[in-house]
């Protein structure tokens, strides 16, 4: 699924990377605690999260996502964009809670990067 | 021994997230320069960011060592701070004396130190209470791809 559908299955505004609307995503996984992303995320996934400063970037770059979705209406500080920017981290913005937005795109084929812990999901393709 | 290909320290502010995790994507970048295969990179990248987070969070002052021979890569991080008394308890899963600022960011859950073990082939930490903290780990270069 790219990143312009995403963009239109959550309502979302695209905050960064609206020149990245074409890229393919195939997983994803939420999550408010960075400490649990690093643990446990995937490369080439989404990261649906409520969580808006710099970190959530850093930590995006660092684990190769391949865009941020900022759930709940969040708003983005200025340094979080910028950063975003620079390292060119797409981030969209919905107004729809983590429940929703997860479950949103699961039904339309969005899948969790593991499904749960200590249980790896066969390998779906994600592209870096 | 084997020859060293690439050697370097990067200074690391404790204390403050402001440039906190600016090393780790610096040294992802230098990996992925130096043409390492994406599975190392990302372990030497998840191990230095926590690390990194760590000497920000818990430490003065630190400093990341990086080096890369052949057979593999190493991270070191060492840092001037308070030290952990029970390095057996902070490794557990769970374990975290983290600041309501520290968690305000994200982090604190204690999953850092079993991470960084997670994503090394080796790891060493030594740790003296009132100086600092050693972290050194080792990422074995894999066979191919
Ligand atoms: N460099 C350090 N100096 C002093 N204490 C440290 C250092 N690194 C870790 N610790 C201690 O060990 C504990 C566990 O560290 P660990 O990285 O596993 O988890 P955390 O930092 O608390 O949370 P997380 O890493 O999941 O965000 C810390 O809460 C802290 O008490
Ligand atoms: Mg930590």
């Amino acid at each position: 699924m790219t990143l312009a559908e995403i963009r239109d299955i959550l309502d979302a505004e695209v905050l960064v990377g609206s020149d990245e609307l074409g890229k393919e995503v195939k997983t994803a996984f939420s999550a408010d605690l960075m400490s649990d992303v690093l643990a446990f995320a995937k490369p080439g996934s989404l990261l649906l999260t409520g969580l808006t400063n710099p970190q959530v970037v850093r930590t995006s770059d660092i684990l190769d996502i391949a865009a941020i979705i900022l759930v709940r209406g969040k708003v983005p500080p200025a340094e979080t964009v910028r950063l975003a920017q620079e390292l060119k981290i797409p981030i969209l913005r919905t107004r729809y809670i983590l429940f929703e937005t997860s479950g949103r795109l699961h039904e339309k084929g969005i899948v969790g990067c593991i499904e749960k812990v200590g249980g790896d999901r066969v390998d779906v393709g994600n592209k870096i | 021994m084997s020859e060293i290909r690439y050697e370097n320290f990067f200074p690391i502010e404790g204390g403050t997230f402001v440039n906190a995790g600016d090393v780790s994507s610096r040294i992802k970048s230098i990996l992925k320069n130096l043409g390492i295969g994406s599975e190392v990179v990302r372990r030497a990248a998840i191990i230095a960011y926590e690390s990194e987070i760590n000497i920000v969070s818990y430490a003065l002052r630190g400093n990341i060592r990086l080096s890369v021979t052949p057979d593999a890569v190493c991270i070191e991080a060492k840092d001037e701070g308070p030290g952990i008394p029970d390095i057996e308890l902070a490794m557990q899963e769970g374990f975290s004396t983290a600041t309501p600022m520290v968690r305000e960011m994200g982090f604190g859950a204690g999953m850092g130190l079993s991470n960084i073990k997670k994503f090394s082939d080796s790891l060493e930490i030594t740790s003296e209470v009132g100086q600092g903290t050693h972290v050194k780990t080792r990422i074995n270069m894999a066979e191919a791809g």
